[in-house]
């Protein structure tokens, strides 16, 4: 996936959480540090060309609800997390670059009902390359992708790489396939 | 990123950047204690020890919340009315308290070294609350933070500490802490309160107020520890309010408002005149707030780090 077909794809995104909550009057946008961060401001200057008003926009990070804290050899770094409006009552948006395991939305659930009571929360993720290890699911999906197990996928946005694309990396070579 | 050591023992020695990761983890947590539900998850399933072989209510408190804020199975155990009046010694105390697989201690001990024996005795980890008249880390640790959040740096800036700096753990930390991360500091006191060798440290020594003052951005003022026997090293709290204690009238002859620090519990009108203390360049309840941030900073990076 290249700049244009993510531009595309963002487009979309958007345009999908706006037909789906019939507008952006009760919307709010929460990016997961650190790539859906961009991707959520990304999604919420779409919806405010489109509708003339941006949601409110939020990050959040999720290490203090990881569930592999006390296993991990490299201790992660916290980035801090700015939701700086209520969120109960709002039809809230997850914004996450790749959905994997399911495991950071699990984390991020737990974060954010430590916040208020949002009246829904709802998941929008670039890539869903499926492997499931909890029953999460998104709303919307940018694009699918079949991977096994052993590949990873790497999403590159332009505010923290220097260029927007999505790969597909073997584990046995260092040959980068475009995830088309 | 981790912390170098997996004990919290002082801050002599302790590399710069571990200093500002602490810092850094403690601002992310100053933001959990504004949420409506202040308790995250991550020492789920850790039981911390609070030792506590010397009076303190803020401290044992500030940590005892710290740990419940970050959802650590806490136990209290202060020397009065335990088995260390029966005359079991430190190590088989805390043997006793680690048998019942505690993975850290928080220490706070009368005399000093007391949590760096402990840190060579046992298998959980140690944060010293405070011992003797030698370090109080997580003290200095929450002064540095105020500091930070306050002027957004440390470098650069002058603090003074003032009053009895011989006696004072908050002192040598907050030095070590300061010097560290590149700020002006200075003492200012009686001599006899003054340790022989602290310029050896980097630290400008006074014996007048109005001379540090205009200088200062920060005067970072200790108790006198009227528990420790203060009152032989001057002539009475009369005689030390007028020639020690901050007034609002000494404050007037700065140029820039001066901050105002004070570790706690203060003695009013001693070392700190009360409408100082109450007064809008005051941070010192800001200094008892960012010490629960500051503390579950240590504990989450100590316990997550090994």
């Amino acid at each position: 996936m290249d700049e244009q077909s993510m531009d595309r794809t963002v487009t979309r995104l958007a345009h999908e959480i706006l037909e789906h909550n019939k507008g952006a009057s009760n919307i709010v946008i929460v990016g997961i540090r650190t790539r859906g961060e961009f991707l959520a401001r990304r999604i919420v200057e779409k919806i405010r060309k489109v509708e003339g008003v941006a949601p409110d926009l939020g990050f959040l990070d999720i290490t203090l609800y990881r569930d592999d804290l006390h296993g991990k050899l490299e201790q992660p770094e916290m980035k801090g997390t700015d939701i700086l409006f209520d969120i109960s009552g709002k039809d809230l948006v997850i914004v996450d670059d790749v959905l994997y395991t399911g495991r950071t939305i699990r984390a991020a659930l737990d974060g954010l009902v430590a916040l208020g009571r949002p009246h829904s929360i709802q998941l929008a993720v670039l890539v869903d390359r499926g492997h499931r290890q909890l029953p999460i699911k998104a709303d919307y999906v940018g694009k699918n992708v079949a991977t096994a197990a052993s590949e990873s996928i790497r999403v590159h946005l332009n505010e923290v790489d220097g260029e927007d694309s999505v790969l597909l990396m073997h584990p046995d070579s260092d040959e980068r396939g475009s995830a088309q | 990123m981790k912390l170098k050591s997996r004990h919290l023992l002082g801050l002599r020695g302790m590399p710069p950047e571990d200093i500002r990761l602490i810092l850094d983890t403690a601002g992310s947590f100053r933001e959990v204690l504004d949420r409506p539900i202040k308790k995250v998850p991550p020492l789920q399933g850790k039981t911390i020890a609070n030792m506590f072989f010397e009076n303190s209510t803020r401290t044992r408190l500030s940590f005892e919340l710290a740990e419940r804020r970050l959802s650590a199975d806490v136990l209290g155990f202060q020397s009065g009315g335990s088995s260390v009046s029966k005359g079991e010694s430190l190590k088989d105390t805390a043997r006793n308290i680690e048998a019942m697989k505690v993975d850290m201690v928080v220490m706070r001990h009368w005399a000093s070294g007391a949590p760096h024996y402990l840190s060579g005795v046992i298998e959980a980890a140690v944060i010293n609350a405070g011992d003797g008249a030698h370090e109080h880390p997580t003290q200095a640790l929450l002064d540095l933070f105020t500091i930070q959040e306050k002027f957004k740096k440390v470098e650069g800036l002058h603090i003074c500490l003032v009053g009895d700096i011989l006696h004072s753990r908050v002192a040598r930390s907050n030095i070590y802490g300061l010097k560290s991360l590149g700020a002006k500091v200075s003492v200012c006191g009686p001599a006899t309160m003054i340790p022989r060798g602290l310029e050896q440290l980097g630290v400008d020594v006074y014996h007048h107020l109005d001379d540090v003052i205009p200088s200062v951005d920060v005067l970072n003022v200790l108790r006198i520890q009227l528990e420790r026997d203060a009152g032989r090293f001057f002539p009475s709290l009369r005689e030390y309010h007028q020639t020690y204690g901050v007034t609002l009238r000494r404050l007037s002859r700065a140029e820039r408002p001066v901050t105002i620090m004070h570790p706690g519990p203060i003695n009013r009108d001693v070392e700190l005149s009360a409408d100082v203390a109450d007064g809008e360049h005051s941070v010192i309840l800001r200094q008892v707030l960012n010490g629960v941030a500051v503390r579950m900073a240590v504990l989450y990076l100590l316990a997550t780090g090994n």
